[in-house]
């Protein structure tokens, strides 16, 4: 009840905000004690049937002793998980101009779709008469990959970015032994500047790694790529636009020399979103790309995945694809499941990918169309630009003032003597409401922060954002460090001690230990 | 474009504040012969409206198994998702957010992620679990890198229970990193002998219970003699509420066990996204691939939680890390924290013995049914029958009634002479009138 009558209607005094609380909540910020300190063994959130009474057929195989779990009421569940979330900062919270990981809007379109039932509540192995529906929704996802990329074929199934990595670099592999060269073709080149997954992968699969170094200017050379070809190399795997926000100007000539040398070009597509429509992977003499749904076609995060890595291949790789993968029979789609009788590498999960991200890719790319996808990708390197050019005066770029693609990369030069580090800048964004950028990464730039901000953020919110950054820059330069290395001030936890983390490994709840008398 | 919030007047005062006549000149760095002239050939962009039509009709298309009896199983499994699970993974800040590398900020997402671990840990009897990887299939491949790391051999070998889509897996990955791995005869009826595929060089074995087939396993002595010949034993299971009413493979001694955790928590989704669960025993820890989450303090002396152990990962260790494994399945790891924190151990244990039971009332009905043979002796909420005919042909016959029938063998083993087996699984939300319709319509079409 509401009732102005008798009660005091003016704001009051502001002093005293500081106290502490019995509870140690503050308002809508409330602590939140693990599912088991807080749940019982004997409580369920949810209502089942008693069973039948049946001949039991398990064998000597039941359980003997408690598994250990605990269970919440429907109440409380909702409570427990919905406080959690509120200690979480999201696309939908504010800006996150994580470079290199594209966090761009999160249509919820997407999420309509991808739960319709005949998507969502269809198994994997049923008839695939009674699935035609969803291998027409591959199959046109399919289509649109290859339409973009200008690539004649493409495996769906890879379950994230790095996963298309090994699927492509797979490939590869098979095409080199197909030819008989699979003892002598070994090595694998990386540039410095690369995501860790790229050496990962190629050691995952027995390749050895020959880093190529970067040019003063931050991008790769054809005269450098020339000098460590040989008959030995298997692959470049190269990141475009790079990982320092660039294009690579002389891909294509490190293409021709690849191939030339009868090895393959794997490009790393996590940065596709700066070029969707502008230019295609395949007109640059791409082998193999990976596209990562969940960066350039807005599948969400979902604090780590699930992710999806479909992979395009050139003509040369296209018949090593792995199972499985569409065929038409008339008007009938068929998914071929078995990799006997064809040159399939082999089979990277165990069902047909990731369809719920399919699904979400496909509503994100119908509702954009052509001149939309390329719209997105201009914003987004306008936006990239945009901030580059507001923050050039006071922060340095370790490669000139050039426009970018669509991140902006700067070093730690002008922190020089501040006291201030990369880390802690990128803490003090969070006091200011924004998620860090992605910071000593790539590795061969000082201290590196890599802000891409996506063409999703408005004009007014770039404004903010920039003069968020230059008041944070001036007051480092202005000697306000405490600003800085206590950050963050605001946010639920204060910085957290990883070296204890790491040294003494606590990875699940264990009971306290009973307190006893002397 | 609804999601671009830019309008044209913007894009020109933009462009004249960093300087460049045109858009266009951004994109200079792209070689002009390189750069694209015109649209590329793909329709133009579309409303909420038409979109929604065009992939409804699309979804249309598909039988739902919701919608008809469906007794599909062999590797993923329809359960009812409580709403609040759904609703629950739709939270902005859980939906939205990205791997939880800042730690002061998703301590949301953190929470849930130690919470996982150690659900997962209770469920699989072993010391500690990982923060998911993609599904059970590409942890299984995981799992036998992991095993010859531990081991420094380079052998597995798997028997002929292991679901052969996660074999081929296992295959593809070994087979490329230059490993063995040597592939047991399909076994229906869990008569194999493992023990005897041990030699000094295996490094694992992997095994699967309920195996694809639906048997029960023990693996107790096989532990033992993996055990004594330096080998580990890799425990795998496709159907996570089975660990509700049977013993754990951490109790039966494995030493890795590897699941697919879509059961709790997540739909069919036509195969993916799926949740893969990974557990082992302490001192394997350090050689574990894919994200941990561990305890700390922050500054103030707060507990919180952070990613752990990261030397472990590719983007500390590059060429030397574990695993290239960088995204996984947190979302659905959330939606199976969130189902089984509903469930609790009482839910859980209610609703295998719903599913066990199910499955022994199909059973019987099916045995009931002449020419119908139940070849699975011990099971959990799936069984494998033989039938009087191919079974892919019935499958069909049955599909144009509506009833999804089950996985022939053949479509996962198609040269293997079992054609006229099939692979039936309950769960709890069969009803009885499900099983008994499946019998009666089996009938009529045999």
């Amino acid at each position: 009840m509401l009732n102005n009558q008798g009660r005091p209607t003016a704001a009051g005094s502001a002093e005293g905000a500081g106290h502490p609380t019995f509870t140690g909540n503050r308002a809508l910020v409330q602590e939140e004690a693990l599912l088991f300190e807080i749940g019982r063994a004997d409580t369920t959130g949810v209502d089942l049937p008693p069973p039948p009474k049946v001949k039991v057929r398990l064998g000597k195989l039941r359980r003997s002793g408690a598994i250990g779990l605990v269970g919440l009421s429907e109440p409380e569940t909702m409570r427990h998980y919905v406080r959690l979330s509120q200690k979480n900062y999201g696309i939908d919270t504010g800006m996150f101009p994580l470079g290199s990981c594209t966090m761009k809007h999160n249509p919820r379109l997407n999420e309509k779709m991808a739960r319709l039932p005949g998507f969502a509540d269809i198994h994997p192995l049923q008839p695939q008469s009674t699935v035609q529906g969803a291998l027409k929704l591959m199959e046109m996802l399919g289509h649109w990959l290859m339409t973009l990329t200008a690539m004649p074929a493409v495996a769906l199934s890879p379950k994230a970015g790095a996963h298309g990595e090994l699927a492509g670099m797979m490939a590869i592999k098979a095409a080199i032994a197909a030819r008989g060269e699979a003892a002598t073709r070994s090595v694998v080149l990386v540039p410095e500047s690369a995501h860790g997954t790229n050496p990962a992968t190629a050691a995952l699969i027995g390749f050895s790694v020959r880093a190529v170094p970067a040019d003063a200017d931050g991008t790769v050379r054809v005269a450098e790529v020339k000098k460590l070809l040989g008959p030995d190399v298997a692959a470049i795997m190269l990141t475009n636009p790079n990982t320092c926000g660039l294009f690579e100007p002389e891909i294509a000539a490190i293409a021709d020399a690849m191939h030339a040398a009868g090895a393959y070009f794997y490009c790393d597509g996590a940065n596709f979103n700066a070029i969707v429509g502008k230019t295609r992977p395949g007109d640059l003499g791409v082998d193999a790309m990976h596209i990562n749904l969940h960066k350039t076609f807005s599948t969400p995060h979902g604090g780590g995945g699930p992710g999806s890595g479909p992979v395009v291949l050139s003509e040369r790789l296209a018949p090593f694809a792995p199972v499985p993968f569409l065929r038409r029979k008339g008007s009938r789609l068929e998914l071929v499941e078995h990799a006997k009788g064809s040159k399939a590498f082999g089979r990277m999960t165990a069902f047909h990918g990731q369809m719920g991200m399919y699904v979400r890719a496909m509503a994100y790319m119908l509702s954009h169309g052509a001149d939309g996808l390329r719209q997105a990708s201009e914003d987004a390197v306008l936006n990239a630009n945009y901030i580059r050019a507001g923050l050039a005066d006071l922060m340095s770029q370790p490669f000139g003032d050039h426009p970018c693609m669509h991140e902006a990369l700067f070093d730690d030069q002008w922190l020089k003597g501040t006291g201030v580090t990369t880390l802690d800048l990128a803490k003090a964004m969070i006091d200011e409401g924004y998620h860090p950028m992605t910071m000593y990464f790539p590795l061969v730039v000082h201290g590196a922060m890599l802000i891409e901000p996506t063409e999703s953020e408005s004009r007014a919110s770039l404004d903010l954002f920039i003069m968020a950054m230059r008041d944070l820059a001036m007051a480092a330069k202005a000697g306000h460090a405490e600003r800085f290395t206590g950050a963050p001030y605001h946010a639920p936890r204060r910085r957290l001690d990883e070296t204890r983390a790491a040294r003494q490994p606590v990875l699940k709840w264990t009971p306290p230990k009973p307190i006893t008398a002397e | 474009m609804r999601y671009l919030p830019h309008s044209d007047a913007d894009r020109a005062a933009m462009l004249a504040h960093i300087g460049v006549a045109s858009v266009d000149d951004l994109f200079a760095s792209i070689p002009a012969a390189k750069r694209l002239k015109k649209l590329v050939d793909l329709p133009l962009a579309r409303s909420e409206i038409e979109v929604e039509r065009e992939l409804a009709r699309l979804a249309a298309e598909n039988t739902s198994a919701g919608s008809v009896p469906s007794f599909v199983g062999a590797g993923a499994y329809r359960h009812h998702v409580p709403a609040t699970v759904d609703h629950l993974i739709q939270r902005s800040e859980f939906l939205t957010s990205y791997t939880p590398y800042q730690p002061e900020i998703a301590q949301g997402t953190l929470q849930v992620l130690f919470e996982f671990q150690t659900q997962v840990a209770a469920l699989t009897g072993m010391d500690v679990a990982n923060a998911s990887m993609y599904d059970g299939s590409t942890g299984t491949g995981e799992a036998v890198l992991m095993a010859h790391r531990i081991t420094r051999r380079r052998k597995a070998v798997l028997s002929g229970g292991l679901h052969r889509h996660y074999a081929d897996v296992v295959r593809t990955l070994s087979g490329m990193a230059g490993d063995e791995v040597v592939t047991l005869p399909a076994d229906m009826t869990a008569g194999e002998n493992l023990i005897k595929a041990l030699d000094p060089t295996v490094s694992c074995i992997v095994v699967q219970t309920p195996d694809v087939f639906g048997n029960l396993r023990d693996l107790s002595k096989l532990a033992e003699a993996c055990k004594a010949n330096g080998s580990l034993l890799i425990a795998v299971f496709t159907e996570a509420v089975s660990l509700g009413l049977v013993e754990s493979p951490g109790a039966m001694g494995a030493d890795i066990v590897v699941g697919e955790g879509q059961s709790i928590g997540n739909g069919l989704n036509f195969g993916g996204p799926y949740v893969g669960l990974f557990a082992t025993r302490q001192q394997y820890i350090r050689q574990m691939p894919g994200r941990l989450c561990g305890e700390t303090v922050d500054a103030s002396g707060q507990r919180g939680f952070v990613l752990t152990l990261s030397t472990r990962e590719q983007h500390i260790r590059r060429e030397k890390a574990t695993s290239n494994i960088c995204t996984n399945s947190g979302l659905c790891a959330l939606a199976f924290t969130i189902h089984m924190t509903l469930l609790g151990e009482a839910g859980l244990t209610r609703l295998a013995e719903l599913n066990h039971a199910h499955a022994v009332d199909l059973a019987e009905r099916l045995e009931g049914v002449p020419g119908v043979e139940v070849l699975t002796r011990a099971f959990f909420n799936e069984f494998t029958v033989r039938l009087p005919g191919r079974a892919d042909r019935i499958v069909e016959k049955l599909a144009r009634r509506g009833i999804l029938a089950g996985v022939p063998v053949s479509r996962l083993l198609p040269r293997a002479g079992l054609d006229d087996c099939l692979i039936v699984a309950a769960t709890e939300v069969t009803t009885e009138a499900d099983r008994a319709g499946f019998a009666t319509k089996l009938k009529e079409v045999l």
